[in-house]
């Protein structure tokens, strides 16, 4: 198979409050491969955030390792909320990130630039975010994220706010940048049709703490688009298999 | 604002909001009319003691007189430099110390209580004090202006910097960016509503502690006609100096809001 991305070595976690302890996660392994396209599955509230904060390095673990395949991998994360800052147009919101990191010249700024042409949010450059809709939003979210050139972005529920026919096109839409623009990606959710319809393996959770159940190869090709994959007839047989994974 | 009807129908629309905006317009002015022509009226016909009550007419040529012996200008100016400068001056501070509780969260936690206190503690209650240790003079009427809207200028603003942190904090870290960062390409843009919100409140605040000031000590100003006329029963020089406050404050008001336009915009 393809080259190891970033590795979880028996990772455990536990968070601190007043009233006591809480394990978030349990000796959790899991391998990401260079250019695969990881779901993350199981019940609310059983850690599924948690990882991908780990990943990205706001919260260390309490035991085991978070290790990448090279040094400088850049992440990129991408929030369940747009946070559109509102104060400044679609192009300086895109060209966020490259500021915030000094990374912002003539050719990054173009390329970004390039990236909102290219996805059909061209025009929209100089608008504020509050004329878009609330897909659109979360577009040029993404485009922000991408914009930083990421070999890895972590997705986490990031359409979970939208309407569901919103959800379906942009799920479509953001699964041929995330290939197209050949990314690995991470996507953390908790519908099993968003996993199945865009993932090569989906990890199954177990309640919290979190620990990893089963991984499920999904067949599909990766030139497959989700609204193909969802008229697949395997397409039920992987959603019953994760279904019976998720009952407790 | 003028606006193309795009129908028939539009047109109608239209020529009803102008005429719904000109005749409300238009009731303001009456009821500014009928105010004074009643108070005017009662004067005259002694429905009320004019020496009590004064008068429109009384107060216009208190006016007049108070402008040609010359004394106008200095009441007025001294009220505005004092008013101005403790507006200026509470406000920036007030902003200043905001900044500095949203950049130490600790601080924040350990002063938290002694703000609400400061908050609600009636600050002209300080007066007295504050003519002891800084003298009776226009410094202690400043003083006390910059009191007054400090408080409200810190709590507001601190309130806007914390809310527009929460929002977007996380984004922020995920992008990798520093505390300064946060401040100013988020927490700063974000805050300047409720900046100018601040602003709107302690502008008024100013005039509070300038005139309570002027009250407390001082040889000049519109607070100074006001206790001096009350005491010495000229009333018509009482109303007169409530009237050109009147003016000013609304003038100062006005010009905060502009700024707020032009800002927004």
């Amino acid at each position: 198979m393809q080259s190891e991305l970033m590795k979880l070595s028996d990772v455990s976690l536990s968070y601190h409050t007043v009233a006591g302890e809480t394990a978030a996660i349990q000796n959790l392994d899991l391998t990401v491969y260079d250019g695969e396209f990881l779901a993350l599955v199981g019940p609310s509230g059983c850690g599924k955030t948690t990882v991908l904060s780990l990943i990205m390095g706001l919260l260390s673990p309490t035991a085991g390792s978070v290790r990448f395949s090279r040094e400088g991998l850049r992440l990129g994360y991408m929030l369940q909320r747009d946070h559109l800052l509102d104060h400044r147009t679609v192009e300086k919101n895109v060209l966020l990130g490259l500021e915030v990191q000094h990374r912002l010249t003539e050719e990054s700024k173009a390329r970004a630039l390039a990236l909102l042409d290219k996805y059909g949010l061209g025009e929209f450059r100089t608008y504020k975010p509050q004329q878009l809709s609330g897909g659109m939003r979360q577009k040029v979210a993404l485009i922000r994220t991408l914009a930083l050139e990421p070999d890895l972005l972590l997705l986490d529920e990031p359409f979970s706010a939208l309407d569901y026919q919103t959800r379906l096109n942009l799920s479509d839409e953001v699964y041929r940048i995330i290939r197209g623009e050949h990314k690995s990606a991470i996507l953390v959710t908790h519908d099993i049709s968003e996993a199945v319809s865009t993932a090569d393996r989906v990890a199954v959770f177990s309640a919290r703490p979190a620990r990893l159940k089963k991984i499920v190869e999904i067949g599909f090709p990766a030139d497959m688009s989700p609204l193909v994959r969802r008229s697949q007839p395997e397409f039920h047989d992987y959603f019953d298999r994760i279904w019976k994974e998720l009952r407790p | 604002m003028k606006r193309i009807a795009v129908s028939e129908a539009h047109a109608r629309y239209l020529r009803r909001v102008r005429r719904d905006a000109r005749a409300v317009v238009l009731c303001r002015i009456a009821v500014l009319l009928g105010f004074l022509l009643l108070w005017e009226l009662g004067a005259d016909l002694k429905w009320f003691d004019p020496f009590i009550l004064s008068s429109p007419s009384r107060v216009v040529a208190t006016i007049v007189r108070l402008y040609a012996d010359g004394s106008l200008w200095l009441h007025v100016g001294t009220t505005l430099l004092e008013t101005v400068l403790g507006f200026l001056l509470g406000t920036i501070l007030g902003a200043l110390i905001a900044v500095l509780l949203w950049w130490a969260p600790k601080l924040n936690r350990i002063l938290d209580p002694y703000l609400v206190v400061l908050n609600a503690l009636p600050k002209i209650a300080l007066g007295p004090v504050l003519i002891v240790w800084i003298g009776a003079g226009m410094a202690s009427i400043v003083v006390m202006g910059v009191l007054v809207s400090l408080v409200v200028t810190t709590v507001t603003v601190l309130n806007g910097f914390l809310a527009a942190t929460d929002e977007k904090q996380l984004l922020m870290r995920t992008l990798g960016a520093t505390k300064l960062q946060i401040f100013t390409k988020v927490v700063l843009p974000a805050g300047v509503p409720d900046l100018i919100s601040a602003l709107k409140i302690s502008v008024g605040m100013s005039w509070v502690g300038v005139i309570v000031g002027e009250y407390l000590v001082s040889k000049a100003g519109l607070g100074y006609l006001i206790v001096y006329g009350g005491q010495v029963f000229k009333l018509d020089l009482v109303m007169a100096s409530v009237t050109v406050l009147c003016i000013l404050a609304a003038l100062m008001y006005y010009a905060v809001a502009f700024l707020e336009k032009k800002v927004r915009t």
